[in-house]
């Protein structure tokens, strides 16, 4: 099992490895035009430069505070309307159908009208967020709690279950593993929803600041943000991931 | 000894409205006595209403027509946990609770004051020698361990009627044989009314004091077989003649049972319903 995880864990590292050596040489050679892609060094050089400033936090909060908005509503709508669905079989065949065919269309598509709703700044990318994650939250809410085992009920209802205790403790806790799994699939969808969102149009934020190194050509910049995106997203994804596994085997 | 802890009269199920051409009998009339500290087996194919006669009994299901009293009480379609504890197959142990949690989550439904739950847990699981598995969860167990477990389970609420729906039914058969040896020893101790259900001719044999025989579609008492064995028996019983006889006499009773049942499957239009 270790020995396994090990090497597992070598090759993944490995293929980082691989991928920024490419990078390097690259850039190096000058097989690729710097412009489109600076040299490692002039990159780290910029992130230095770049966490120095006040500007730098202050997109960064912005950012964090318009996903964890998106993010809370999502998940609060998600839940209870995933939930609610599913106390009757009619309302889960009727709606269940309705969501999952609303989340095949390209949410993208109404950024437009997001703008003109809530305006250019956080709001809107509030909304994009929240409504593009509601989706998966419900779907796999109704999921969590429709395919509920009748057994378990039958068992609970036999030893004198009243209606709080079997939702406590043997709804909730079955169908736990699916909800937690909607909100990881949310979390990430409201994270690229806001970033994407800021890069279109908005006044601050990360994907602003993305935006605005490319519109200016310092790619070395540009490319500084996006390392520290894609560090905070695989930081965040851990922790995600730590979070769920505590759940499932508690 | 012939006081009576469960009393059916004339009890029918019906599914689906009656006259509707999906609507399935599945009791027809049944009556039965079961006496105090009595095990007795409902014995008959697939698909005869045991289990329904069983749910009927529990209060999971109201009889479409007819009463059932336990131990004195009407029991109409709502549970009595105070009396009466289930055990079902062993895969209705709570997969998202340790052992001693399922234990405690029964013991908090069936309304047991708090500082009992443990004692009471430890104690059943050391009548069926699982006592160092408790902090374990159920899928890290054998499905043989996590049966008697779940015995254990049905046995610390302390009722004194426990209804088995089948529950050696995913075991394979050397344990189901030890589960049901244990179960025979366990009975003469706490002097528990058991009703099983099982489609297990041995089974039915080795556990029984009276092996109730039903027909299928709809559900009928057949015949009752008395088992004169004295609790707990041994693997010797099993030996005897009069085992086989018994197996026997059960195998005759339900072959032309499976024979019409399997006809039905096979053909519903004619054979008459």
């Amino acid at each position: 099992m270790d020995r396994s995880n090990f090497a597992t864990r070598s090759i993944q590292i490995s293929f980082l490895a691989v991928l920024a050596g490419a990078w390097w040489l690259a850039t190096e050679t000058g097989s690729i035009s710097r412009l489109f892609l600076p040299q490692p060094r002039a990159v780290y050089a910029a992130a230095e430069r770049l966490v120095q400033t006040a500007a730098f936090w202050s997109a960064v909060s912005v950012t964090l505070m318009t996903i964890a908005k998106a993010f809370l509503i999502a998940m609060i709508a998600g839940i209870i309307v995933g939930y609610l669905v599913t106390r009757t079989r009619l309302a889960t065949q009727v709606i269940e159908p309705i969501i999952s065919g609303l989340f095949t269309i390209p949410i993208t598509l109404f950024f437009p009208m997001f703008i003109l709703f809530f305006g250019i700044g956080t709001g809107s990318k509030v909304a994009y967020g929240a409504t593009y994650a509601f989706f998966p939250i419900a779907l796999n809410t109704i999921a969590a709690f429709s395919n509920m085992d009748e057994r378990y009920l039958r068992a609970a209802r036999s030893m004198g279950a009243g209606r709080w205790q079997t939702f406590r403790h043997i709804l909730l806790p079955g169908a736990l593993p699916v909800l937690m799994t909607g909100m990881r699939i949310g979390f990430f969808i409201c994270f690229a929803s806001v970033l994407g969102g800021e890069t279109i149009s908005s006044v601050a934020g990360v994907g602003r600041n993305i935006a605005h190194a490319a519109e200016l050509m310092e790619s070395a910049r540009m490319y500084a943000w996006i390392v520290f995106v894609i560090c905070t997203s695989v930081t965040l994804n851990l922790i995600v991931y730590a979070f769920e596994n505590r759940i499932r085997n508690r | 000894m012939s006081e009576s802890a469960i009393s059916i009269r004339n009890v029918s199920q019906r599914y689906g409205d009656a006259g509707a051409p999906d609507s399935v009998l599945a009791l027809d009339d049944i009556s039965l006595e079961v006496r105090k500290g009595e095990f007795v087996c409902l014995l008959g194919p697939s698909g005869c209403g045991k289990s329904t006669l069983l749910n009927v009994i529990g209060g999971l299901f109201k009889p479409t027509s007819g009463t059932c009293h336990v131990a004195g009480r009407l029991v109409d379609g709502s549970p009595h946990p105070d009396k009466i504890a289930f055990v079902f197959q062993e895969s209705t142990l709570f997969p998202w609770y340790s052992i001693i949690e399922n234990f405690r989550i029964a013991l908090k439904f069936q309304g047991i004051p708090q500082s009992e739950w443990d004692d009471r847990a430890m104690q059943a699981l050391k009548a069926v020698g699982m006592s160092s598995f408790a902090s374990h969860y159920p899928d890290q167990l054998s499905v043989g361990m996590r049966q008697r477990v779940n015995m254990a389970r049905g046995i610390c609420v302390e009722t004194d009627i426990l209804l088995m729906d089948e529950p050696f039914a995913a075991l394979d058969e050397q344990t189901r044989m030890v589960l049901g040896e244990d179960l025979s020893q366990l009975l003469a101790a706490t002097g528990k009314t058991i009703v099983f259900v099982t489609h297990s001719l041995a089974e039915a044999v080795f556990l029984s004091d009276r092996i109730v025989v039903m027909s299928a579609r709809p559900g009928k008492i057949k015949t009752i077989i008395d088992v004169n064995e004295a609790h707990p028996r041994s693997p010797d019983f099993m030996l005897e003649p009069r085992f086989s006889e018994l197996r026997n006499e059960c195998y005759a009773l339900l072959r032309d049972e499976i024979r019409s049942t399997m006809a039905a499957q096979r053909d519903p239009q004619s054979a008459g319903a």
